[in-house]
């Protein structure tokens, strides 16, 4: 017909050109993502400084390719040069509230590389399950799962999940939260939990992990060493958000370990022990940290080089809890305008484009310490059933 | 009212007795895991042989249940759902006969153990039972009819060694007691498939109970549409209100005007062929579902324009048409000529008694910038009141739609402005502000009302939102006995600006069991945290 337009050379190869060498490491916050995508007669070029970048670049050139009504797939002459603004782009998964299986995960992590998200946040265990099979403690999830035949990840599953992340350039970092929303962790570990009281007698119920005990820091210690070697990446995330004090103060043994270290009534300081003591825990493994914020609110002692996880929400107090992580000197990540699992009518999309991570008070050296943000996607209504409309 | 069961206590005293239920938890055959306490003492041995309440499992809640601890098993490859001596229905029924096939599966299907097993009888000490006998009583069962809005679904079902029996007036309420029937039926932590002695008396409270698909703006295949009419068989749900087509698109393949769907559908392949409109009503009918279309006019209808020229209003700037059209035009001679072919293939291509023809949402501003509509509204004398135009039109399309004998729905608009509607025209309250009140004008005026104001799933928000439309009462407005029985019933919609068949099904289930159960339960089954319970483990059960 006419008004085709004529084709030029037919393209037959795309080639990838990558600078530094290293296919079989991992990816890590430092990894280059850049690329530059040259597409012009009878040559496509991508270059990249590491393997990261060919990868996202090859997502932008699967993006270029067009079809017309014939069928002919075609490309415009196109030149790019891209790179990303941050370098923690994640997505949280909570696996507790909801068990999901293996392949909702592994799809999850296409569709991140789609959209060039880099991060898997994996809030793997919570209050309602365990689902993590350890090797060193085996009944954390024969205990703790919601059905340990069939709602457990398997060592081979974790490996096949990092590893699937891996060759799409995306971290995993496990989040093992404690000592808050740690129930599930009882039935499989007698002992952790501190029972809580009614009066002079224990109730029954339990509440966060038991701060006092030498047999905490034996068990955090040997479950973060299996943690450390099995999630091969630099970080872990040590959670440390909403610790309910109730139990703690209802506990006839807590209150005269707090009179006997002098905090008072100051409940923050019996948790910041217990966090300080798990990040030497995890120090001395050779892993950093990422923590939730109440542990930054709570004037815990953090190491220089801490990330901090801003994710309260209430008429953007989280703008002013940017400036302040940041001041402070700390590392921070964003989260807290993007809880995903909040729906609502409409094209609310458009709430989480607008925002824009940096608009807070501070210098540009406070700036420069956001790495980036994650979208959440807790797990109170979420399963396999809805998981993947509800995020994309 | 509603007998609460007892659990069983022993060996003895198995009476067909009412105990009050203990509050222990329960822990059923659905659910995984155990409670998370650390600590917690087993559960006894007894507690551990026990089945779920079988009332935590049934969804809508029957007007009348009265359960037994009393069990019976029943082996896969033995039982059958069979047509009983006496019934007005035999294996000539072909509705019955899907249905026992369909039933079957939903029991046993998942389970590979519909071959013979091996261990012997005497191994369990529960009586089996051995069949499920239908009993339709009508001389006229309806197997080859369509389900009408004054169709029975009424039954009764009785479930005792070594036969059950469910009898039913119409094969609509078989349906109905099928769907109870196969949530009797649990399988306990052996795989053993039991039921409960039991008696229910069960009928709907209101007879319209529909759900709303939209399939215009965005187009849903078959399948999606099929696998909701199955959801609603599971909720008891009677009418496919299906909204085909809109602004957006129109995806009917009509016989006698091919060009609108050609023209106006996204694309050729996002069509209904009369073919798949036959699959929807027939797979509809089988489920004891209605399908009443609904072609909204004479707004929403920028699809039509593209494939019937002249059918929409041009609008106009000063003297100039803009290019651009509004509603269907209410001066033309040919509108009419067009709507009366139009219908006269939708009545016979739907065999419902009703067809919706909207009526909401008609935005005047186009026929106002139109002069030879200006002059048409003086020659009638209708001053600058537009609403009287809209009235003129709705009226005419209701007497040609009545006159192929289908009866009418509209959205309440056509109410508000005061058209003039025929004394069986239902009107449709949808607009959420006030609609207690709406429901008071229509039903006073003597109409038949259908609610839909407080369920629009569309619109989602985060959290438990089912809690809210199973809150609503359809009978809090003020109006008369006479007039509270004009309300016949509710529609959940699902309108489509943000659905498609990615999310359209986790979109609209289970919240929209919420809505099913209010409608065919008793007012007084309100109570949230049981609703919880059996809510829960009727969604499982769903997936």
């Amino acid at each position: 017909a006419e008004n085709e337009p004529s084709w030029g050379t037919p393209c037959t190869e795309l080639l990838v050109s990558i600078s530094t060498p290293g296919c079989d490491g991992f990816p890590s916050l430092d990894s280059k993502e850049s690329y530059k995508l040259s597409i012009s007669k009878g040559s496509i070029l991508l270059s990249a400084e590491a393997i990261w970048g060919a990868l996202r670049g090859l997502e932008t050139f699967s993006q270029l390719v067009g079809r017309d009504e014939n069928g002919t797939y075609y490309i415009n002459e196109t030149e790019i040069v891209d790179f990303p603004r941050f370098p923690h782009r994640g997505l949280l998964l909570d696996t507790s509230r909801h068990y999901l299986p293996l392949r909702a995960i592994l799809e999850t992590l296409d569709v991140m590389a789609y959209n060039k998200f880099n991060v898997f946040h994996w809030h793997i265990v919570d209050d309602p399950s365990f689902p993590y099979e350890s090797s060193t403690f085996p009944e954390l999830s024969k205990k703790g799962a919601f059905n340990a035949m069939t709602h457990v990840y398997t060592a081979s599953d974790v490996r096949t999940v990092i590893e699937h992340a891996r060759l799409r350039g995306i971290r995993v970092i496990a989040e093992f939260d404690t000592p808050g929303h740690t129930l599930s962790w009882g039935p499989g570990a007698p002992g952790l939990l501190t029972p809580c009281y009614m009066g002079k007698d224990p109730s029954g119920t339990y509440g966060p992990i038991n701060p006092i005990p030498n047999s905490t820091y034996q068990f955090v210690t040997s479950l973060f060493q299996e943690i450390s070697t099995v999630f091969p990446d630099f970080f872990l995330h040590l959670g440390g958000d909403e610790v309910d004090f109730t139990c703690w103060k209802s506990n006839p043994e807590i209150r005269a370990f707090m009179k006997k270290m002098g905090f008072g009534e100051n409940y923050k300081k019996l948790e910041s022990l217990y966090i300080q003591r798990l990040l030497d825990v995890v120090s001395s493994l050779g892993k950093g940290y990422i923590v939730w914020q109440e542990v930054f609110d709570n004037d815990v002692k953090l190491r220089p080089d801490t990330i901090i996880h801003v994710w309260k929400e209430n008429a953007m107090q989280y703008v002013k809890e940017m400036a302040n992580v940041t001041r402070a000197g700390y590392h921070a990540l964003l989260s807290a305008p993007w809880y995903l699992n909040r729906i609502s009518y409409g094209q609310d999309w458009m709430e989480a484009y607008k925002v824009e991570p940096l608009n807070f008070e501070g210098v540009p050296e406070q700036k420069a310490l956001v790495m980036g943000g994650e979208a959440c996607m807790w797990g109170e209504y979420v399963d396999v059933t809805n998981l993947t409309p509800r995020l994309w | 009212g509603r007998r609460i069961m007892g659990r069983a206590m022993g060996l003895a005293g198995l009476l067909l007795g009412l105990v009050l239920v203990p509050a222990v938890l329960v822990s059923t055959s659905l659910r995984h895991g155990a409670p998370r306490t650390e600590g917690e003492a087993e559960p006894s041995g007894w507690e551990l042989a026990m089945d779920a309440i079988p009332e935590d499992s049934l969804w809508p809640l029957p007007q009348w249940v009265r359960t037994n601890p009393r069990q019976l098993q029943l082996a896969p490859s033995r039982f059958q759902l069979v047509h009983g001596a006496g019934s007005s229905a035999g294996p000539g029924c072909g509705l019955l006969q899907d249905a026992f096939r369909r039933y079957y599966e939903y029991m046993f299907g998942h389970s590979r153990r519909r071959r013979r097993g091996r261990r012997p009888l005497a191994a369990r000490a529960e009586p089996e039972l051995l069949q499920l006998q239908v009993v339709v009583e009508a001389e006229d069962p309806g197997c080859d009819r369509h389900p009408l809005l004054t169709s029975s679904e009424a039954y009764h079902l009785t479930v005792t060694e070594p036969v059950a029996v469910l009898k039913a007036y119409e094969v609509w309420g078989a349906l109905r007691g099928l769907e109870t029937f196969s949530q009797l039926v649990h399988e306990d932590d052996y795989g053993s498939f039991l039921v409960n002695e039991s008696e229910i008396n069960d009928f709907p409270r209101f007879a319209h109970r529909g759900v709303l698909l939209d399939t215009s703006r965005h187009y849903l295949p078959l399948k999606s549409i099929l696998t909701n009419l199955d959801a609603m068989a599971f909720n008891k749900f009677n009418v496919l209100h299906w909204h085909i087509v809109d602004d957006q698109s129109f995806p009917y393949q009509s016989i006698c005007f091919p060009e609108l769907s050609d023209k106006g559908a996204y694309s050729s392949n996002l069509i209904y062929t009369p073919t798949d409109v036959r699959l929807v009503i027939e797979y509809a009918r089988l489920r004891g579902i209605r399908v009443i279309p609904e072609f909204d006019t004479p707004g929403h209808t920028q699809s039509w324009g593209k494939g019937q020229k002249d059918l929409l209003t041009p609008c106009y700037n000063e003297e100039q048409p803009t290019g651009s059209f509004g509603p269907v035009n209410p001066i033309l001679n040919t509108t009419y000529d067009f709507m009366t072919k139009f219908f006269k293939e939708i009545s016979t291509v739907f065999p419902d008694a009703y067809i919706h023809l909207g009526g909401d949402e008609v935005d005047f501003s186009c026929w106002k910038s139109n002069p030879r509509v200006k002059e048409f509204m003086k020659k009638q004398g209708f001053g600058s009141d537009y609403a009287k135009l809209e009235s003129y039109y709705v009226q005419n399309i209701l007497d040609i739609v009545s006159s192929y004998n289908k009866g009418q729905i509209v959205w309440q608009e056509v109410f508000d402005h005061k058209a003039q509607l025929k004394p069986d025209t239902a009107v449709q309250v949808w607009m959420a502000s006030n609609y207690a009140h709406e429901l008071s004008s229509v039903t006073g005026a003597g109409f038949t009302a259908v609610l839909s104001a407080p369920w629009y799933l569309d619109y989602i928000s985060y959290g438990q939102d089912w809690k809210k439309y199973y809150s609503v009462e359809p009978l809090n407005f003020p109006g008369s006995e006479k007039q509270k029985k004009l309300l016949i019933g509710g529609e959940a919609c699902l309108w489509g600006e943000f659905v498609d068949a990615t999310n359209l099904t986790p979109r609209l289930w289970p919240r929209a069991s919420a809505v099913g159960e209010r409608l065919w339960s008793s007012r007084n089954v309100t109570n949230l945290q049981d609703a919880y319970k059996r809510l829960t483990n009727h969604r499982c059960r769903m997936l």
